[in-house]
């Protein structure tokens, strides 16, 4: 456990001391912050047209008409700003050489992983608590369902999680950052587009297709529905690229 | 302290190391000398449980290096080539995060980081950033990192590569201050290294070890005879021909003159010394003697030896 949080500390400095860390918070800040304020504009404006039509004003609630929709667009955005986390922790490592080293204290590969992944895991949750700026001024207003929101937060954090777990396993498969993180963006740029041929491809592929679709499951979450099926994909895609991710490292170390 | 024996590993097609054994004492400092691409920094990544072997075993500090890989690397400390470190931490940020993952418990951390920053001459630049040092320093971050979990075992790869003359200097003395507490393999293509800092020495060459030994027994065993070089004003031929009579020479060469005194060669038996000798013979003939010293077996010829009569021996064997 200790080699655990030895690693995790040395990530958590890393991300702080070098610009990655800084950069990305400021950007996804303002992207997402962007997207509130035009959701949240157009919410205003609808419910001034509402004010004057009682049949439409039924309809609208804020969970429906803000939250959801700032959840999908923070999954899509989130795909591009996560590879940016992950790119550095392996591949890093391999081009300096400091991976010969790490890899030779005496802590197990997967103690090592896991403090990698913990401390990526632990900077989007900060970055997702910043984020909760924009409920509580949503809450200022108006009232906020907790419901919905908590499980639209724990959809971000599995979606966000499984983004990390998936640019790990990448950055372990090659030396160069930028080839990580766009070969990472790459592959969750795929899982995410698999679902729009969804539509195209008919009978069982249709079904498949949407299964595997990335941003797919998150939908529900922001609605207030926590379905195992969801969860459970997200947590597959985080077992199985952290798998894959050992067996890569073990690999590494067969071939030198 | 450290048992190899038969250990094989290849990278592909190509043979890094065939049937490499050795064994080092503990305490001992030895030196791994090979010229590049020998397999020196194959061994040691085994040795340091970076990599498992294809063949062989090796046990380091009583444990096996494959099956019991954890426990090594509890006791030992390893300086890769070209020392690898993260160059946006800090010297001290770094010493600690290596005291903690070595497993240097949490009340003994601070001193510990403290010593080896003492030892290793880092107070100074405790605070500053890794990358902004010079290799120098770099060295010795890489060294006092090794240090840091007090371990039985230190595997040194290439540990004064790239360094200035001063700088060299400090850390073999820093290494050679190590002998007794740890047992140290180092490896190095320069050879005056291993005589400075090194007990014994292991040569490799072509993934294979071609011989090892304390220095002196090697150089006995490459070099049967002692040689002598003087100095001598006096008529070539008549001092040749005098230096001969000397009970126990075996050969002079006369190898030119240097302000006006000829430069001869003697070669002795080892076990008789007939330095004395010379000098009397010099001193009774009324010559003048202007040096008289043993040429010293280096390191460089006997490793030119070895690894010479390595390649001859291969020649043969593909013929």
């Amino acid at each position: 456990m200790t080699g655990v949080r030895a690693v995790f500390k040395k990530e958590m400095r890393l991300y702080f001391t070098s610009p990655v860390a800084y950069v990305v918070f400021t950007f996804f800040l303002l992207i997402v912050g962007y997207f509130f304020y035009s959701i949240f504009a157009f919410y205003n404006l609808t419910s001034m047209q509402a004010a004057m039509n009682p049949a439409f004003a039924r309809d609208l609630n804020v969970t429906d008409a803000i939250m959801r929709p700032l959840f999908s667009n923070t999954g899509i955005i989130l795909l591009f700003f996560m590879p940016m986390l992950t790119m550095r922790l392996f591949a890093e490592e391999k081009r300096s050489g400091t991976i010969e080293l790490l890899l030779t204290f005496p802590v197990r590969d997967g103690e090592v992983l896991a403090g990698k992944f913990a401390a990526a895991i632990v900077l989007f949750v900060m970055l997702l608590g910043l984020t909760a700026l924009y409920p509580a001024i949503v809450g200022y207003f108006t009232r906020v369902e907790w419901g919905p929101l908590l499980s639209g937060y724990l959809g971000l954090l599995l979606l966000g999680s499984s983004f990390l777990a998936v640019g790990v396993l990448v950055s372990s498969l090659t030396e160069n950052q930028i080839v990580a993180s766009f070969a990472t963006f790459a592959i969750l740029l795929g899982f995410w587009v698999i679902g729009w041929s969804a539509d195209l491809a008919g009978g069982n592929w249709r079904a498949v297709f949407q299964y595997l679709s990335i941003l797919e499951h998150l939908d529900s979450f922001g609605k207030g529905v926590i379905d195992t099926k969801d969860v459970l994909y997200y947590l597959s895609v985080i077992a199985l690229s952290l798998f894959l991710t050992l067996r890569a490292l073990e690999s590494k170390r067969w071939r030198g | 302290m450290i048992q190899v024996d038969r250990l094989t590993k290849q990278y592909g097609p190509v043979t890094a190391i065939r049937d490499v054994s050795f064994s080092i004492e503990k305490g001992g400092i030895v030196g791994f000398l090979g010229p590049n691409g020998a397999g020196k920094t194959t061994t040691m990544r085994i040795l340091a449980c970076f990599m498992p072997a294809a063949g062989g075993t090796a046990r380091v500090a009583g444990y096996d290096v494959f099956s019991q890989s954890l426990e090594v690397r509890r006791r030992i400390g390893y300086l890769p080539e070209n020392v690898p470190l993260y160059g946006e931490l800090t010297v001290a940020a770094y010493l600690d995060f290596a005291a903690e993952i070595k497993g240097v418990s949490r009340s003994d951390r601070k001193r510990r980081v403290a010593e080896v920053m003492d030892r290793c001459d880092l107070a100074d630049v405790q605070r500053r950033l890794i990358g902004k040092l010079s290799k120098g320093y770099r060295q010795r971050v890489g060294l006092a990192q090794a240090l840091v979990n007090d371990p039985d075992v230190l595997i040194l790869d290439e540990p004064t590569i790239g360094l200035d003359p001063v700088q060299v200097a400090e850390i073999r003395a820093l290494i050679k201050s190590l002998a007794g507490q740890h047992t140290v393999i180092l490896s190095t293509h320069i050879l005056p290294e291993v005589s400075v800092v090194c007990e014994g020495v292991i040569i490799i060459n072509r993934g294979r070890i071609a011989a090892q030994g304390s220095l002196d027994r090697l150089a006995e065993e490459f070099f049967p005879t002692a040689r002598i070089e003087l100095q001598v004003t006096g008529p070539a031929e008549a001092v040749r021909s005098a230096l001969r009579q000397i009970p126990g020479v075996l050969r002079v060469e006369h190898q030119g003159t240097a302000n006006g005194a000829g430069i001869f060669m003697v070669e002795a038996m080892r076990d008789r010394d007939v330095r004395a000798a010379i000098a009397q013979l010099v001193a009774e003939r009324r010559w003048g003697l202007l040096e008289l010293h043993q040429a010293g077996m280096s390191l460089e010829e006997v490793f030119l030896r070895v690894v010479a009569g390595e390649e001859f021996a291969g020649g043969e064997a593909t013929a």
